[in-house]
């Protein structure tokens, strides 16, 4: 082949840019680690990494919409090796975490420039954030089920590391309770996909929804339900929740803001995909809403009754997880799409929020609402930082948070069962609940008389530069949200057709597009159904 | 079509270590936790191997027929779950010896909602026998202090 036959190939056949979220960084994190002794050098790899994730995953984001982009990895055929699968939901979900990351990245970077690095071991901070931006990107693309646990797996052995980041007695007590809850989600999974392999002899996820109608409907409901167990628990649905207000806030803040935007999200996620992609028949809906019900009423009382900021804010993350639960159990395209819509809205809005409270505690000293005060006074940028996050959380008009609120609530009303009308009124009871929480935090740390008044400093420019970039990010979700909103709708749609994913992953719904041998075909089917199969019709 | 019906032996085995494995996870040591973690991964383990089908000969290409192969899937797995616990393991450890170093013990700690419930519950008793007394310590240092007494005095 020739030079311009290869540019080519590369411009239209986009699957070499499928692997490079996941490749970019893993390597990246290998080169950090070998020099851990130049603090600089390290920086920069970081940096050019997750700007490189950043840039195919919008590369990738704008070709999704034509289709899924599919890649066999090694060239082995799909259902015999392992693929990855950059589709509409996903490529969505890897651009707003790749973007998450990268301001969260240089937020981290000008606060150890700040302190000038002292009492953390930054030489690992820059690897482990690294496999942490891998194991998201490869839990977003993974089209195989034990593939999306190594990437949880990853993701998580990373955030191990970064919330116990210095090993102090308060970071230990909770990364014990964290790393606990961690495992027994993690075995919880994997016994799912031990099950899942002995009942239709595969991982694949597109061979798995074209197998698992076939067998016993019971059985069926089991493996969905472990592997809802799984992801809720990661996801903190109400009641798998208590472990994330209390380990959360202990973290560094740049730390906390990336586990609060991503990791729960990255559980929401794989709901997301396994519900509509294997289980489509929505059988577990009303256990849903119900969970969804009290994520949302439980979450936000837990916000309101809070006197520390962080936790207060981590207690609003718990309540608005139940958001996305309710477009879930909705099972239909119009509330699925909203759904993934406040995923990314909330995303942003979230770790924006986390950010700019780590520097409300750098400036005023104290996360305790009661010691904080006079902020809006000494430091008014800070003030508005807070406000615009704070207001879009609670979806205060014409924010990307009401707009998202607006289509689940629309959604819930389409819907018109009972459940789902009181989950409407939930909703809105939670939005305004969490305009109160958040209003009163507002009130003491900018508005009251300070108790003590904290020492004059200047907050290091680019720690605010990157908060508020963040901040504006969260904002143009505002300005670009049309678009955006007809993107979800049509990933929605494609969620809610489980057909295209399979098609685009096995062509003739049997082989992927790999060249590895044919002798694949005999793979043991582990456990056929013993009734004779019908052919599932198109 | 191979035979596919488990080994009771490989069931039984998989029986005790989940029991065993959520019976030690249930523990407030951080030891028992790891012990019970590895017993509830092996068992998940050889869950795999079951679900493999019979054992069967090596399957590589020209020296087993295809049909006389075990399942070589269920063993990558197992391989990719034995190298993650290991390393999960190793870090459990080092948490467990990091917490016996700050407060000597490597109990898993109340959360500090629990510490000011508890700490709430103590101030009405205070309150109720007139008696009353400062709090000087933080909830950290509240949730650290706070542990089951096991195997003689560690206060």
């Amino acid at each position: 082949m020739t030079p311009p036959d290869l540019l080519w190939l590369s411009l239209t056949d986009l699957s070499w840019v499928v692997p490079l979220p996941v490749l970019v960084p893993l390597s990246a994190a290998g080169l950090a680690l070998a020099l851990w002794r130049h603090p600089k050098a390290q920086q920069i790899i970081s940096v050019v990494a997750l700007t490189v994730v950043l840039l195919a995953s919008l590369t990738l984001l704008v070709a999704a919409d034509q289709g899924p982009v599919v890649l066999d990895v090694g060239n082995w055929a799909a259902p015999v090796g392992i693929d990855l699968v950059a589709d509409r939901l996903s490529t969505l979900m890897l651009t707003v975490s790749a973007a998450v990351t990268l301001c969260v990245l240089i937020y981290s970077l000008a606060q150890g420039l700040a302190d000038g690095n002292r009492g953390t071991p930054v030489a690992i901070f820059h690897p482990t954030y690294l496999v942490l931006s891998a194991g998201v990107a490869n839990a977003f693309l993974s089209g195989d089920l034990f593939n999306l646990y190594v990437g949880f797996e990853m993701l998580l052995a990373a955030s191990y590391v970064l919330l116990t980041l210095g090993g102090t007695g308060e970071r230990i007590r909770a990364g014990t309770i964290y790393v606990v809850v961690s495992l027994v989600s993690s075995i919880i999974f994997l016994l799912a996909i031990g099950l899942i392999y002995a009942a239709t002899g595969t991982v694949n996820l597109a061979q798995l929804a074209i197998r698992l109608p076939e067998i016993d409907p019971g059985v069926q409901l089991v493996l969905q339900l472990l592997l809802l167990l799984a992801f809720a628990i990661k996801a903190a649905i109400f009641p798998l929740s208590a472990w994330l207000p209390d380990s959360y806030p202990t973290a560094p803040a740049p730390v906390t803001a990336v586990f609060a935007g991503l990791l729960t999200k990255v559980g929401v996620y794989a709901i997301i995909r396994t519900q509509t992609l294997l289980f489509p028949d929505g059988r577990a809906d009303t256990l849903l809403m119900v969970a969804a019900l009290l994520t949302m009423v439980v979450g936000i009382l837990g916000a309101v009754a809070q006197n520390d900021i962080k936790r207060l804010v981590s207690f609003t993350l718990v309540s608005h997880i139940g958001y996305m639960i309710f477009g879930i159990a909705l099972s239909s395209e119009q509330g699925l799409g909203a759904s993934i819509f406040y995923v990314a809205h909330h995303i942003t809005v979230q770790t924006a929020l986390f950010l700019v409270v780590g520097l409300v505690e750098r400036r005023g000293g104290s996360t305790s609402l009661d010691q904080l005060g006079g902020l809006a006074r000494l430091a008014p940028l800070l003030a508005v930082l807070f406000f615009v996050p704070a207001m879009n959380l609670a979806g205060i008009p014409p924010l990307s948070g009401f707009l998202g609120k607006a289509g689940l609530l629309q959604a819930g009303v389409a819907d018109g069962g009972p459940l789902a009308l009181t989950l409407v009124g939930a909703g809105v009871v939670t939005s305004l609940l969490t305009l109160y929480a958040i209003v009163k935090a507002w009130n003491k740390a900018f508005w009251q008389v300070a108790p003590v008044e904290p020492a004059p400093m200047r907050l290091p420019r680019a720690m605010v530069g990157s908060a508020a970039s963040l901040v504006l990010l969260g904002v143009s979700i505002t300005v670009v949200a049309g678009p955006m909103y007809d993107y979800t709708q049509r990933a929605a749609a494609t969620l809610r057709d489980p057909n295209q994913y399979i098609v685009s992953v096995l062509p003739d719904r049997a082989r992927g597009a790999g060249v590895s041998s044919d002798l694949a075909e005999d793979t043991p089917d582990a456990e056929l159904p013993d009734e004779p199969v019908e052919e599932e019709d198109e | 079509m191979i035979d596919t019906s488990p080994s009771l032996a490989l069931v039984l085995a998989i029986v005790v270590l989940i029991t065993v494995g959520v019976y030690l996870l249930l523990e407030r040591s951080l030891t028992r936790v790891l012990l019970g973690f590895i017993a509830m991964s092996n068992g998940i383990n050889l869950l795999f191997l079951v679900a493999g089908g019979a054992a069967g000969g090596a399957p590589i290409t020209g020296q087993t027929a295809p049909e006389d192969m075990s399942d070589p899937l269920p063993q990558f797995m197992i391989l990719t779950a034995i190298v993650l616990t290991m390393g999960i393991s190793a870090f459990l450890l080092a948490m467990a010896y990091r917490s016996w170093q700050l407060n000597r013990h490597d109990e898993v700690q109340d959360d500090l909602e629990d510490r000011r419930v508890a700490r709430r519950a103590a101030a009405d008793l205070a309150a109720f026998e007139d008696s009353d007394t400062e709090v000087t310590t933080t909830l950290d240092e509240d949730a650290a202090s706070a542990h089951d007494e096991m195997g003689g005095d560690r206060s």
